[in-house]
């Protein structure tokens, strides 16, 4: 059987200004999986992210999406591609100004000329789906941490897109929350057919609902595989991560001079 | 907030600020009485204009008819032409009088027109033949002088005798 | 000591360069929200969401102070005239000094203030919060949906406001002159009807409100849009709009003053 790639990411280099952030990574993603990846904060996960969107150009590289370059794309094109993807944004980035139902209703009411009547049913059938059909009225202002987050989710796949990315989709929600959103991110993979793409730091969450795992460190990848194959994996890197231990390959401390030299204690004791 | 709250708001907004322009437009302004479309030119030669305007009034009687729109200096014959547009509304016999006049002691200049008897009306262009120019007080002063001096002087001739 | 000549020399080259740098950045912004404005202009319901925000919401304040500049025209107005006998002459002096240069000037400071700082803000907010990268990704133009309606919402409110600022005021003048002091109705209005000229003066102080309007409203999303996209960022930001767009204003009001009015009466 023969998978499809949605997503092909090819010897890619990233640097802001002069700061490599990405280097040399590669990776697949086959349609209608979810794929998670991981990483500590600060190492280029949101970066892939906006690489994959088309925001960002990439140094060297390419990443290819439904076998076209995205940054070759021209604007129109670009914005055409965009139509059939779309990424949940780490908060939510609900739009403060407009209503529940006319969050999910916007790309609707953007991009396709529906009478209002069918946008009513879809957006309510969008928001059923992750339930909270009930606080179409709510103002994004009104909503918890968790709800904002569904309705966005309930957003992002307004159009049925075929890629849908997830930026720390779990950031600083409670645990039922953090499950809720764990399990819509499967079912709604599944059920709409679609691919997912999940950049998170949180290991246990995300190791129970996705399909494969890549793990980045300082821009490379350092690890991938299924969740068993990571659980077992014994390269200390992946490790020290998924059993959250405080030093390892990942160091506690920051680069730094020696301590004595910081606290002067060398020229003191001089 | 209602959609049809804020289009009534805006549409609340939208006719205070068009009446707000109404009103200056008319009352405040000049729209109401006095039109650019329906008037006529009319060109006068002065010798000084003192300190006349463009856009100075133009009265007749008191009531204002027009306002200057053009001040040119001669450099053939030395003098100021200058140009009024006039109401259509009002007529001057050809030989109208058109002096520069002061109102109040300081106040601003302007020109008048004092119509004289003739049967034949000014038409648009028209030149206006009897002019009498500024009245400038440095001039009237230096001619006071000069005339007072003269007379001391005479009399003092007179004393002579 | 040259080395700290130097230094400071560089010091300056930067600023300059920077400056110019952002200058073309907002030119550029400017002539791309034109170009987009397409859209907005088709669904104008959106302009009108924001002619709610700009032009309703500052209305109590341009009433307000429209009101009170007036009465304090025609108090001090009348205490100076009155001297020289001419104080039935108010009206022209309230009128004047509104429709030319009070009621664009200030209405358009207070627009700034209000308005500018409210539009930087929910703009340079909407970039804090990702919203503009959320829409991007929805293939849907930031500068099309959110900046454009925004910009002529405001274009269109400001000569409005001034003009309101201006009726208010003589209102107030009147209130003062007339129906406080006691000088005749009559002159009052004549005087200033047979000063005041359409053309020159009421056209002239509408066309300058036009200039501040784009002038306020470009500054004021482009400052948004540019806004670093955290708290001091847009309060940063804010600010900026207000102090930029009083300069611009007293500026842009020096210049248009010295080519319409100059050599008139």
């Amino acid at each position: 059987m023969t998978i499809e790639n949605l997503v092909e990411i090819k010897d890619l280099n990233f640097s802001y200004d002069k700061r490599p952030v990405l280097k040399g990574v590669n990776m697949t993603m086959p349609r209608g999986k979810v794929i998670a990846i991981m990483g500590g904060s600060g190492c280029g996960k949101t970066t892939l992210l906006r690489l994959i969107g088309g925001s960002v150009t990439p140094s060297s590289g390419y990443v290819k999406v439904a076998n076209q370059v995205v940054h070759e794309l021209s604007r129109n094109e670009l914005f055409r591609l965009r139509r059939k993807m779309s990424m949940l944004f780490q908060f939510g980035a609900l739009f403060t100004d407009l209503s529940v139902f006319d969050n999910v209703a916007f790309q609707m009411r953007e991009h396709t000329d529906l009478p209002e009547s069918v946008i009513r049913d879809l957006v309510l059938m969008k928001l059923h789906s992750v339930g909270l059909r009930g606080a179409h009225n709510l103002m994004p202002g009104e909503l918890s941490g968790g709800m904002a987050r569904r309705v966005a989710l309930a957003r992002s796949i307004a159009l049925d897109p075929m890629l849908v990315m997830y930026d720390e989709p779990f950031a600083g929600l409670d645990p039922i929350s953090l499950s809720v959103i764990g399990n819509l991110i499967r079912r709604l993979t599944d059920a709409l057919g679609m691919t997912s793409i999940v950049v998170t730091h949180d290991v246990h969450q995300s190791l129970a609902i996705v399909d494969y795992v890549y793990f980045i460190s300082e821009g490379v990848i350092a690890a991938h595989g299924t969740p068993e194959e990571v659980e077992k994996s014994v390269s200390p890197f992946v490790h020290q991560f998924v059993h959250s231990e405080v030093d390892g390959p990942v160091p506690f401390h920051f680069p730094a001079d020696t301590y004595a030299t910081d606290l002067n204690l060398e020229n003191s004791v001089a | 907030m209602q959609r049809a709250t804020i289009d009534l708001w805006v549409g609340l907004f939208v006719m205070a600020g068009i009446g707000a322009l109404l009103i200056l437009a008319l009352k405040v302004g000049n729209l109401g009485t006095y039109s650019e479309a329906q008037s006529y030119t009319l060109t006068g030669i002065f010798e000084n204009i003192g300190g006349l305007k463009v856009r100075s009034p133009v009265k007749s009687a008191g009531v204002v008819v027009g306002r200057v729109t053009d001040i040119q200096f001669s450099t053939k014959t030395f003098d100021a032409a200058v140009t009024m547009k006039i109401d259509k509304r009002y007529a001057f016999p050809k030989d109208t009088f058109a002096s520069i006049l002061t109102s109040g002691l300081l106040g601003e200049q302007y020109i008048g027109l004092a119509a004289g008897g003739d049967e034949g009306m000014l038409k648009s262009g028209d030149k206006i033949m009897k002019t009498n120019s500024a009245l400038v007080l440095e001039e009237m002063i230096g001619q006071f002088l000069f005339d007072k001096a003269s007379e001391s002087e005479d009399s003092e001739d007179d004393s002579k005798f | 000591m040259p080395r700290r000549i130097v230094i400071g020399i560089r010091g300056i080259g930067h600023r300059v360069i920077d400056n110019i740098w952002r200058l073309g950045y907002a030119t550029r912004f400017f002539i791309l929200t034109l170009l987009k404005s397409g859209s907005s202009i088709r669904r104008f319901s959106l302009i009108i969401r924001e002619l709610y925000f700009t032009g309703v919401l500052t209305l109590i304040i341009i009433v307000v102070s429209g009101l009170f500049v007036g009465m304090v025209l025609g108090l001090q107005g009348y205490e100076t005239l009155q001297k020289y006998g001419a104080e039935t002459s108010v009206g022209t002096l309230v009128a004047l000094s509104l429709v030319r240069e009070l009621g664009p000037v200030v209405a358009a400071l207070l627009f700034a203030s209000r308005a500018g700082s409210a539009i930087t803000a929910e703009i340079g907010l909407m970039k804090a919060t990702e919203q503009l990268e959320a829409m991007g990704m929805m293939a849907v133009d930031p500068i099309a949906r959110v900046v454009a309606p925004r910009f002529w919402a405001g274009v269109i409110s400001m000569p409005l406001l001034a003009a309101i600022f201006s009726a208010m005021g003589i209102f107030g003048g009147y209130l003062i002159a007339v129906v406080l002091i006691g000088v005749d109705e009559g002159s009052f209005w004549s005087q200033m009807q047979s000063v005041v000229d359409f053309r020159f003066d009421i056209v002239n102080g509408i066309i300058k409100t036009c200039v501040f309007g784009v002038a306020v409203t470009a500054i004021a999303v482009f400052e948004g849009f540019d806004a670093q996209p955290t708290a001091e960022g847009v309060s940063g930001a804010t600010t900026r709009t207000v102090v930029t767009s009083s300069l611009v204003i007293l500026g842009l009001d020096f210049i248009l003053t010295s080519f319409m009015f100059r050599g008139v009466g």
